[in-house]
């Protein structure tokens, strides 16, 4: 297993290190970096904008500079709680409770070093996971029946929208939604338009890109015009001297890191338990295992290095269903999947053997894109903190120019900045409505498949229901999706008992283990 | 204004149900008119149908004051200081880039998009919306037009 794994690595990095991949690599990186430390822009924003850049791209190259816009956008979310306390993307949140107050002690620089690190260690260890579990994955899934598939994905939209911030129910509501969206269009197997109402725009269905600029681009601007507060960059001015840690900053962090790891990876093997949860075990971990926990919350270096370990290498770990069997973690999954999709390429089991350019491709420029994230902030940390002080006055005028030209360039159509607008708005009523949008772009990006499969499991059995429950990988899988329900229905009734919502929330992703 | 911000911000558990039900009612009762087919053989009309059936289920769920599942926060449905012009100004943007965009091409739509959707905020002055809206269009001139070649047409007049 070894060897071909080694041989086929070889091959990915050949692939990944064409001179034109590496330039793709390299910008998307760069480029991701730079829109990521803006504040408000977590990755799900800086990817759908800058997802319309790369339609001219061959598929290979495309993906390549995406996923390099999503770590890139990842660690300059973590530079912006680092030395902001602003938390643009969730898993980052925690990230802030102790990187800030080291900001403020002037360790902010030595933040930001442990931080490069602990990404490229998380990283790498989910890479390694990857590779190792992927084709056995791939294997096991090829066996797969239409139940079983439509059980997994069924398992994967519960745990994805029920694990997420705010209130499970409405989070499965979303999801729901979502479903419906991917529905709108022709039918796959008759042809039929449905919901179109009448429009022929939207035979083709509601297109992702307008779907994830409306609800992370539009629906956010409105939601932050005029109610951030004036940000605070007396404590951001980083040299380079700063950045450099103590042989006792990296003693401290090696312990951390290595718990981070192994918690990280812990949760990409539980769908739906992303990295916002990695995060928050890893935390509340590191705060139990130390023999100083009263300096947690204080600029304590463990406090910084342990999540962010833990969310790089969950996320690394999403990428495994993701890509070997087409479904998708989280949203940030569901946009990079949709991607391929837009580029001709069918996600799912047979990806591996039909495009091996793009998955190992894909895994080497992991790597090759970590190391580029590190060599890159040591020469620009200087330009990114400038960046930080870009007021949102300047930002979102221009972000939202950016949003109607990446629409209207993806297929030269106009209908389409008005469908963004319209699910913009849409998307601005029901976060005040206290729905999570993230939900939406899963359920919508599986619709299709959940659909399709759902169809042709029922054909197979004759119409009997029972088949998802006689076949025994399906019926595990379902047992899974019950016990879910169950753990999230006991949490909320402790919830009512009154405690507060996050502890219980990093308490439900132990049950779950 | 301030009457209805008093009733919206009164049950948003509520409103929100509605509104999903009110979805779930759309799909549940404009999907079998695309022929719901049966179990074994689905038409193109179950899945919505389907689904907009558990849509109202769960709309219901969540109105109902006795589901409990409240967040503790951000509990009402406005913000504490409702945006109205930035919220307008937003909304045009995108509106004006799209006439401008087909009857004047890149250049005035952008600029018209960048302008307005610059006003929305407090702190914004006429001359820094002007300026930022000038060094906005340039810049996507550069990008998308030179260097992206959108078949977008840089300034024209297709009229009315």
């Amino acid at each position: 297993v070894i060897t071909t794994a080694l041989t086929d690595l070889w091959y990915g990095f050949g692939v990944a290190l064409e001179p034109q991949n590496l330039m793709y690599c390299f910008l998307g990186v760069l480029i991701g970096n730079m829109v990521g430390v803006l504040p408000g822009m977590g990755p799900l924003a800086t990817i759908s904008i800058l997802l319309p850049l790369t339609f001219g791209i061959k598929a290979v190259g495309a993906i390549l500079m995406l996923a390099g816009v999503m770590y890139g956008a990842q660690y300059g979310g973590a530079i912006c709680s680092i030395l902001l306390n602003l938390p643009c993307h969730p898993p980052h949140a925690v990230t802030c409770l102790d990187g800030y107050p080291m900001t403020q002690q002037g360790r902010g620089g030595v933040a930001l070093s442990v931080t490069v690190l602990a990404s490229f260690v998380g990283a790498s260890w989910g890479i390694t996971e990857m590779i190792l579990l992927s084709p056995l994955l791939v294997k096991v899934a090829l066996q797969f029946g239409p139940a079983e598939i439509f059980s997994i994905m069924l398992l994967g939209l519960l745990a994805g929208s029920t694990l997420a911030r705010g209130s499970p129910l409405k989070g499965v509501a979303m999801t729901v939604f979502g479903l419906m969206l991917g529905i709108v269009g022709a039918d796959l197997e008759t042809g039929a338009e449905r919901f179109t109402f009448g429009l022929t725009n939207l035979d083709d269905g509601v297109e992702l890109i307008a779907l994830a600029l409306g609800l992370f681009g539009i629906a956010e601007f409105m939601n932050s015009i005029n109610q951030t507060a004036a940000i605070d960059t007396k404590y951001s001015n980083i040299t380079l001297r700063d950045m450099r840690p103590s042989k006792a900053d990296l003693k401290q962090s090696f312990f951390p890191m290595l718990r981070g790891t192994i918690i990280g990876s812990l949760c990409a093997l539980i769908p739906g338990t992303g990295p916002t949860i990695a995060s928050f075990i890893a935390y509340a971990t590191e705060k139990k295992v130390s023999k100083t926990p009263e300096r947690f919350g204080r600029g304590a270096i463990e406090g910084v290095v342990c999540p962010e370990t833990s969310t790089h290498s969950s996320v690394q770990g999403d990428f495994i269903p993701t890509m070997s069997l087409g479904i998708p973690g989280d949203a940030v999954m569901a946009l990079l999947l949709g991607a391929l999709t837009i580029q001709g390429i069918v996600p799912g089991p047979q990806l591996i053997t039909q495009h091996p350019d793009i998955f190992w491709g894909l895994i080497a420029s992991f790597w090759i894109g970590n190391i580029l994230l590190v060599i890159l902030n040591v020469p620009l940390i200087g330009i990114w903190v400038k960046l930080l002080a870009i007021p949102y006055r300047f930002l979102y005028p221009s972000a939202l120019f950016f949003v109607c030209i990446g629409v209207y360039a993806a297929n030269n159509d106009m209908f389409q900045v008005g469908e963004t607008l319209v699910i913009g708005v849409l998307g601005y009523v029901l976060l005040r409505l206290g729905f999570q949008p993230a939900p939406v772009l899963l359920g919508f990006v599986l619709g299709p498949k959940v659909e399709e499969n759902f169809r042709r499991a029922m054909l197979i059995s004759r119409g009997d229901l029972a088949v998802f429950v006689e076949r025994p990988i399906s019926a595990f899988v379902i047992g899974l999706c019950v016990l879910l329900i169950v753990v999230q229905i006991v949490v909320r009734l402790r919830a009512a008992n009154g405690k507060g919502a996050q502890r219980l929330e990093v308490k439900a992703a132990h049950n779950e283990d | 204004v301030n009457l209805l911000r008093r009733v919206l911000n009164r049950k948003r558990d509520f409103y929100a149900g509605g509104l999903m039900v009110l979805f779930g009612l759309v799909m549940a009762l404009k999907g079998p008119t695309y022929t719901l087919g049966t179990l074994m053989h689905m038409g193109p009309g179950f899945m919505p149908t389907a689904l907009g059936v558990i849509l109202i289920a769960l709309g219901i769920l969540i109105a109902a004051p006795a589901s409990g599942a409240r967040d503790e926060h951000d509990e009402q449905i406005l913000p504490e200081n409702p945006q109205w012009w930035g919220w307008l100004c937003i909304i045009a943007g995108p509106l004006l880039f799209i006439l401008f965009g087909t009857y004047g091409g890149l250049i005035p739509g952008t600029f018209a998009c960048v302008f307005v959707a610059a006003l929305g905020d407090r702190t914004t002055t006429w001359k820094g919306a002007i300026g930022l809206a000038a060094f906005v269009t340039a810049f996507g001139v550069l990008l998308f037009s030179y260097i992206l070649r959108i078949p977008m047409p840089i300034l024209e007049w297709r009229g009315l």
